[in-house]
């Protein structure tokens, strides 16, 4: 199959790369750019492991085609730290300890970054809805959602 | 994933072109929206070869427009979009609801509308709330345009009305009068990321003395397409919509039923909740429909 030649902007940085017609945003993330933070779990959509922003709209990047990302803007895990540090929701997660085997992770990390963004001061009704898409076997959640409520705390004084 | 070609055309045109000319060469072309079942079907149970059709770039699919007496709905356009727009959740609740039910919000990111009823799954969340509200396709082909009632375009599980040149730009619905109300309830066995047991749409008219004037009501995952049920209008028109006139729609509801026992539930189990489904949605219409006015 020929190569498709595609232009896009990953965290901010201009970046070109060939992939096949077939191939997925996160396949073309983790094998050709080497931005290997986002998870692939179960490449149908179920389980969030593959959570990025697309021009700033959540998706999973396992039904996205690399194709499809030509001219846009991808946010991944790896763009969420500044070089100050780690964000606020990074510090949450290690501080409340709401990860485990830690796959689940950055998915769950970019989900809550576009949650925070869109509703600043969600209760946790909203947290679970907006997360219900991304899985995690190891914590049973509640530290996940406590990390959520924490982070958007610290966001909000910080505003 | 199966192996298949990408193109993302620019017009109307060139997409019926190319989908006129792909199956009179014997090949297979496919339509692609947010591509939230046509990828997970290329990576399981259909890895045949093909070219994806990519619409979301044509403004035809992706304009939103409310106008004085109707409103269109691009067929591509993500139902996260829909559900971002408060002037169309506020018209149409039950509608955008349906939407918002579609998956996870990474789902509707991307997930379509169009999408969801040409995929034209029995469950499809979005087909009963449209035939509820009364909506109709506009379809382009290679002869040009027509349209179709939301209610006439799927034909059986997994087929519609499209022929090989033609493809959805969108679907027009009649906005709400003074006092109209929508609603659209599933039954799922957990709260969130599943699919519908059964579920009904459900559009209804008040007088000003609260009286039904006009209703509609589609059913979905009950029967191999989604239905309108005209006998559970009937059992609304004229009445004040309360306990009797719901409870008479609802067995209109679970008579028209024909459903199938799967894993999820039991043929018995469906033709129940369908009714209670049909009771609560009417209700939910109802007071929407007198909190307008
Ligand atoms: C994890 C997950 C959860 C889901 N949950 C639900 C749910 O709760 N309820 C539900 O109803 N669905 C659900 N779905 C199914 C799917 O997300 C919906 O059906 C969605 O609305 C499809 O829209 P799309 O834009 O992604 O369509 P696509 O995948 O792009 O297309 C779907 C089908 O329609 C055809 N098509 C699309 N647009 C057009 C057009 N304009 N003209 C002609 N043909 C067209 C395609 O060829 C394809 O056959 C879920 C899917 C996943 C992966
Ligand atoms: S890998 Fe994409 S949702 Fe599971
Ligand atoms: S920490 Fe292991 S899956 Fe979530």
């Amino acid at each position: 199959m020929s190569k498709v030649h595609v232009t896009t902007r990953v965290n901010g940085d201009p970046v070109e790369f060939l992939c096949t017609p077939e191939q997925t945003l996160v396949d073309v993330l983790r094998d050709t750019l080497d931005r290997t933070g986002t998870k692939e779990g179960c490449s149908t959509g179920d389980c969030g492991a593959c959570s990025v922003l697309l021009n700033g709209r959540l998706v999973c990047a396992c039904l996205v085609l690399a194709v499809e990302s030509e001219g846009a803007e991808v946010t991944t895990i790896e763009g969420i730290a500044t070089e100050e540090g780690l964000h606020p929701i990074q510090e949450k997660f290690l501080e409340h300890a709401a990860l485990q085997c830690g796959i689940c992770t950055p998915g769950f990390i970019v989900a809550t970054k576009a949650l925070l963004d869109k509703h600043p001061e969600p209760d946790e009704e909203t947290i679970r809805y907006w997360l219900a898409g991304n899985l995690c076997r190891c914590t049973g959640y509640d530290k996940i959602i406590r990390a959520v409520q924490d982070a958007a705390t610290t966001l909000a004084h910080e505003a | 994933m199966g192996s298949f070609a990408y193109v993302a055309p620019k017009s109307v045109a060139e997409v019926t072109g190319l989908l006129s000319e792909i199956a009179g060469s014997g090949s297979r072309a496919q339509i692609m929206a947010g591509g939230t079942d046509v990828l997970v079907q290329l990576k399981t149970v259909d890895r045949s070869a093909r070219t994806l059709v990519d619409i979301k770039g044509l403004p035809e699919t992706a304009r939103l427009e409310i106008g004085e007496s109707e409103t269109y709905i691009g067929a591509a356009i993500p139902s996260a979009v829909l559900n971002e727009n408060a002037d169309l959740t506020a018209l149409f609740p039950g509608l955008t609801e349906a939407a918002d039910l579609i998956g996870s919000t990474q789902i509707q990111g991307r997930a379509s509308i169009g999408g969801n009823l040409c995929n034209s799954s029995p469950a499809g969340d979005s087909i009963p709330a449209l035939i509820a509200n009364g909506a109709v396709c506009v379809i382009a082909g290679t002869g040009g345009e027509r349209v179709l009632p939301v209610e006439d375009f799927v034909t059986g599980v997994g087929r519609n009305a499209l022929a090989d040149d033609e493809f959805l730009l969108g679907l027009k619905i009649p906005n709400p009068g003074p006092r109209t109300g929508d609603a659209y309830l599933r039954f799922i066995p957990r709260t969130e990321m599943d699919i519908a047991v059964a579920g009904c749409g459900v559009r209804l008219d008040l007088d000003e003395q609260g009286i039904c004037t006009a209703a509609r009501v589609g059913i979905g995952a009950v029967a191999p397409t989604a239905l309108l049920v005209p006998k559970a209008a009937e059992a609304l028109i004229g009445t004040a919509v309360d306990d009797a006139a719901l409870a008479a729609a609802a067995d209109a509801c679970s008579e028209a039923a024909s459903p199938i026992s799967d894993k999820r539930g039991t043929v018995a189990f469906r033709r129940k909740i369908i009714g209670v489904l049909m009771k609560r949605a009417g209700a939910i219409a109802r007071d929407r429909a007198a909190a307008r006015s």
